[in-house]
């Protein structure tokens, strides 16, 4: 059986359909296995080889990849609500009832979008904590803990954006206070104000504006600067590490 | 100066230009010109609706007429802090923010913070036809009272 499948593994790799994706050999030697990473576009930014001791639990605890992962489902998820929500009023209320008590598994969906945003707040905050005890922010690492602040801003700015779509009491009062903080900026502080709401109060323009926001321009930001901070991570020469004391402990 | 740094300036400057055009221009795309909001002048009906000593609060607008023996003053309902929407204690008579406790007076005077400044008091008179009407872009000195 086992070697059915190999022939038939290595008749594909024959084919010049396969030859023509991976103009390689099968990744069975150093060489190769560094050409299968350096080949392809979705791995390319990925280190060729991982230090043993960066993989374990406690060197990061994976909260990068965890908010990675949560981003990933907030995207999806994203995607699919917006089949469902109008971005205008009255609409994106009854759309977000709608999802509730109507769209079969709607509420699963906007559960799923809800929670993994508040986790992926917690998550972000625990890795930049994470990494700030760990000094990761030292030299060769401080352009990519820019990044990551950076990040870590995006992250909040796109918690907050979505915070209003739901359009219910919550939403109108926290963007309300919100952006009367905004107001309280010296000079420009009532024009920024204006040109976020679209208008002085929180009101249809406003909705929109935060509508394109929060699914346009906020998660390609987002995804420009994870793709930068992940590519950095190898060219800084992977994950700050603790050395080993005498005794061999950690 | 060679011709290609003759170039390569004339170029920079017309990118800077271009740039801080598209900045201008962008500004003003961004800023409506024209807006679906609620009128921000309306009529609070005739004087007599308030008797003297009282603070009514007008919930659509989001304004305190307050009849006092000296006259009428419209007071603004929404906090200096954050924007929330005040109310009226009748019985502690003062008016206090829900959202983060700011309290002030009737006559809009703040007694405890976190609210910045006291609540601003709007232009108010009579129309032709006898109704007091309020104008909430016009923010006129707590002193100034409408007699009636």
């Amino acid at each position: 059986m086992a070697t059915t499948l190999n022939s038939a593994l290595q008749n594909l790799r024959e084919t010049k359909v396969w030859k023509s994706i991976f103009r390689r050999g099968p990744a069975n030697t150093n060489r190769t296995r560094s050409l299968a990473v350096f080949g392809n576009l979705f791995l390319h930014w990925l280190p060729v080889k991982v230090r043993e001791k960066s993989l374990r639990v406690r060197a990061s605890y994976y909260l990068g990849s965890i908010s990675f992962i949560l981003f990933l489902v907030l995207f999806i998820t994203g995607i699919l609500l917006m089949f469902y929500y109008h971005p205008a009023a009255p609409h994106a209320y009854r759309d977000m009832k709608d999802l509730q008590f109507v769209v079969s598994n709607g509420v699963l969906l906007r559960n799923l979008h809800r929670l993994a945003a508040h986790l992926m707040v917690f998550a972000v905050f625990w890795h930049m904590f994470h990494v700030f005890y760990r000094k990761g922010y030292k030299p060769p690492h401080e352009f990519n803990w820019v990044v990551g602040v950076v990040l870590l801003l995006v992250t909040l700015f796109l918690s907050y954006t979505g915070y209003l779509l739901p359009w219910d009491q919550l939403a109108f009062w926290a963007v309300t206070v919100g952006t009367n903080i905004i107001s309280a900026m010296p000079v420009v502080g009532s024009k920024i104000r204006f040109l976020v709401l679209g208008g002085n109060i929180v009101g249809e323009n406003a909705l929109l504006r935060f509508y394109v926001l929060h699914v346009v321009i906020l998660p390609l930001v987002a995804f420009l600067l994870i793709g930068i901070h992940f590519w950095r991570v190898q060219k800084d020469g992977g994950l700050t590490v603790k050395p080993k004391d005498e005794d061999g402990k950690e | 100066m060679n011709r290609r740094d003759f170039l390569n300036e004339i170029t920079l400057g017309a990118l800077g230009i271009a740039g801080l055009g598209s900045v201008a221009v962008s500004y003003q795309y961004f800023s409506p010109n024209v807006l679906f909001e609620p009128s921000t002048t309306f009529r609070a009906g005739n004087p007599d609706l308030y008797p003297v000593h009282s603070v009514t609060f007008l919930q659509d607008q989001q304004v305190y007429i307050v009849r006092m023996p000296d006259g009428f003053y419209a007071v603004s309902a929404v906090c200096t802090h954050l924007g929330c929407v005040t109310q009226w204690k009748a019985d502690a008579e003062m008016i206090a923010c829900p959202c983060h406790g700011s309290k002030f007076q009737a006559d809009g005077t703040k007694i405890e913070g976190p609210a910045p400044r006291p609540l601003p008091h709007f232009a108010i008179s009579l129309t032709a036809d006898g109704e007091l009407t309020v104008d909430k872009l016009e923010i006129i000195k707590s002193t100034q009272v409408l007699r009636v």
